[in-house]
């Protein structure tokens, strides 16, 4: 790596969110994250160097196709990884608690961090369905999270569970108590995810593609409700989403990820309505838009070729393959580093600026 | 075309004329008594042009998948008629259809359960060709695969491999060569790109529609994305708990939605510009139970413009512009377009 390449990375990496020790704004600091898993072959890495920062009350998107490490990150984060030596984490993830200490996700001992999952930070899924048990009623099920965590008697815990299945908009919250999950539909299933996520109050939501197995209706009802939940309980929310027109609609900021690296991140209009790498750019415009349709059957642009293998990345930057910006000896070299565009937008690209200079 | 005044006429372009198709289960049928029927799909009518996409939407549970799989006789429909090529199949029995399966075939939604994991991808796509052209030399078939591998764009040397080393993507551009191999006149595809990637979304998309060009073959593409259903279709019907609430051109329909439903349905879609977050028209509560559909309109229940006589009768389909058909009695509501949602 060139003098002044390093020289403007440490110039920038002040400015990245991610820094030691987090702004009183700051909830969760996630600072040079990698995670590998172990197989026959080997270790394969499939997080690399991932830096970011969630503010209080702030929904940041995670952005990325299939393989692109976005799951893996959030499971990092939740400690849910397999445990060494099936897998390897590294990096910091820097909470901070209700208490007011700051505490290292990645390092802290099992016991402990028991009692910040599902209580601090909590998590939804995709699947609403597998992710509930289908033989106890859901009441039971909310009530259970909330007398893991808290020191109360199963009446108070149910009456709580009550109380948490109205704020997630369900009607006839007491009769839905004693329902199963087969009995509901999967936009109620999904609102009784968010209810047992919302249990304990947590200051951090991971929501792992939350609305990807819902027809757009309910979509459209589970991202309003998870706005408004957002500005009643002040809860941050990291959001997880292969779904740019979701991004659009709920983030305050965003990170694009490939081939676990983030390759672009920043507030989301920037990011979306003026991106600077060829990836971003590339997958905003595969994207069909509800439009009326200016020609007869337009092709859509794509991105030619594959995500890479993880065992198998290329060298450098890990998008110069299917880039049509590519320059050979400087994007198959070295990994770009974070740059900054503006304030509050960054990006991992070598060429960003001649590319930009070209488009304009 | 015909499509101006009915939603199906006798047409003799039209390659699949669907008229009053119902198809309905009987569930908890008991030993005394009567069982409820769960109306899959009930009432349909449309019909299909040669060489016209006709893109099918509507939320899970509307039947969208049933009325796929009826028309292509997959299933035997409870009442209705179904004219394929100008032959009636509805009551056809397998080995009367047998003939005819080579022209209609259908591509699935999921890649990754379609195929036959203990079948190379040679013997997957020559599968259709050993059923239908049993005398055809082994030579010729290979040749064969190997045309269709490249119509699709995989290569000669994968029809060695098996479909567990391809990636979604690559499996569903194998479910489409064996799709075509016999040169069909009509393709379902149901949900065909819903498993996908965005960016490999898109390649399967232009893959169709250069399929489409190519073979002059009319396409039934069924999708709850009704953005990528805009991009492909020609005319778009919208269904809702089993029936079809508006059917039109793509142009019509996304310049001026006739139907509540189908504007809920637009101002559902998220678009990526994020300077564009709106008021939108959520709909409150789920699509009813197909059991008991409310009475008279079925989207009564969530619409917004509901006045008490929709609960009445259930009502038709009607004319309300050129070739643009919708099921609502309030033909006076001015309803938000595709583009301002």
């Amino acid at each position: 790596m060139s003098q002044t390449a390093s020289s403007s990375l440490r110039a920038v990496s002040s400015k990245v969110p991610a820094t030691a020790t987090p702004a009183d704004n700051v909830v969760l600091a996630v600072s040079g994250l990698r995670v590998a898993f172990r197989s026959e072959a080997g270790f394969t890495q499939v997080v690399h160097d991932v830096s970011f920062s969630v503010k209080r009350g702030e929904v940041l998107a995670l952005v990325g196709e299939s393989g692109s490490g976005k799951s893996v990150t959030s499971l990092a984060l939740m400690r849910l990884t397999p445990p060494p030596p099936r897998s390897s984490l590294a990096g910091s993830a820097l909470f901070r608690c209700r208490d007011g200490k700051v505490r290292d996700l990645l390092t802290l001992p099992e016991a402990e961090m028991q009692g910040v999952r599902g209580n601090e930070i909590s998590m939804i899924f995709q699947e609403p369905m597998t992710s509930l048990n289908p033989v106890q009623t859901v009441g039971m099920q909310i009530a259970e999270a909330i007398m893991y965590h808290r020191d109360c008697k199963r009446r108070e815990a149910l009456e709580e569970a009550g109380r948490l299945i109205e704020l997630v908009g369900i009607p006839e919250a007491r009769r839905r108590l004693c329902a199963y999950p087969h009995q509901l539909s999967g936009g109620m299933r999904q609102r009784i995810m968010i209810a047992m996520a919302l249990a304990c109050d947590p200051s951090v939501l991971i929501a792992d593609e939350p609305t990807t197995a819902l027809d757009v209706t309910v979509q459209a009802q589970i991202l309003e409700l998870l706005q408004e939940l957002r500005a009643r309980t002040g809860t941050s929310i990291l959001f997880i989403t292969h779904n740019l027109g979701v991004v659009a609609e709920i983030a305050d900021r965003v990170m694009v990820m490939y081939a676990g690296r983030i390759v672009e991140q920043g507030a989301v209009i920037p990011v979306l309505k003026h991106p600077v790498m060829p990836y971003t750019k590339r997958l905003l415009r595969s994207v069909p838009r509800l439009e009326i349709p200016s020609a007869e059957h337009p092709m859509l642009e794509t991105i030619s070729g594959t995500v890479p293998d993880p065992q198998r990345l290329p060298r450098g930057c890990a998008f110069h393959p299917r880039c049509a910006h590519a320059e050979n000896g400087l994007c198959d070299a070295d990994v770009p580093d974070i740059e900054e565009v503006s304030p509050d937008h960054f990006v991992r690209c070598l060429r960003w600026r001649a590319i930009a200079e070209a488009c304009a | 075309m015909s499509h101006d005044d009915k939603p199906t006429a006798r047409d003799p372009s039209a390659i699949l004329e669907v008229t009053g198709l119902s198809q309905w289960y009987a569930i908890g049928a008991r030993f005394l008594g009567p069982a409820q029927h769960l109306r899959a799909v009930d009432n349909v009518t449309f019909s299909l042009a040669r060489q016209e996409v006709l893109g099918l939407v509507g939320e899970s549970g509307s039947g969208k998948s049933t009325l796929g799989r009826a028309v292509l006789r997959l299933i035997k429909p409870t009442s209705g008629r179904i004219v394929f090529e100008g032959q009636d199949v509805t009551h056809m029995s397998r080995g009367q259809l047998r003939p005819l399966r080579p022209r209609m075939q259908l591509i699935f939604q999921d890649p990754f359960t379609s195929l036959n994991p203990r079948m190379t991808v040679g013997e997957i796509i020559a599968a259709p060709l050993v059923i239908h052209q049993k005398g055809m030399k082994r030579r010729r078939r290979d040749e064969r695969v190997a045309e269709a591998l490249t119509a699709v764009g995989l290569s000669e040397r994968h029809a060695r491999r098996f479909p567990h080393e391809f990636s979604g993507g690559q499996r569903q551009r194998i479910g489409i060569a064996r799709s075509i191999m016999m040169e069909p006149r009509l393709l379902v595809a149901d949900e065909p790109v819903s498993a996908l990637d965005v960016s490999v979304q898109a390649q399967i998309v232009n893959l169709l529609l250069e399929i489409r060009r190519k073979l002059g073959l009319s396409l039934l593409f069924i999708s709850h994305d009704l953005a990528v259903v805009g991009h492909v279709s020609d005319r778009i019907a919208v269904m809702y708990l089993g029936r079809i609430v508006e059917i039109a051109g793509v142009r019509s329909l996304f310049e001026r939605p006739r139907h509540p439903y189908t504007e809920a349905l637009f101002s559902a879609v998220p678009d990526t510009d994020p300077t564009l977050r709106r008021e939108r028209v959520v709909l409150k509560g789920d699509l009813p139970s197909p059991l008991a559909p409310p009475s008279g309109c079925a989207f009564r229940t969530r619409c917004p413009y509901a006045i008490p006589a929709c609960a009445a009768a259930v009502p038709e389909l009607r004319v309300v512009g050129p070739a643009h058909f919708a099921a609502c009695i309030r033909e006076e509501l001015e309803l938000r377009s595709a583009g301002n949602r």
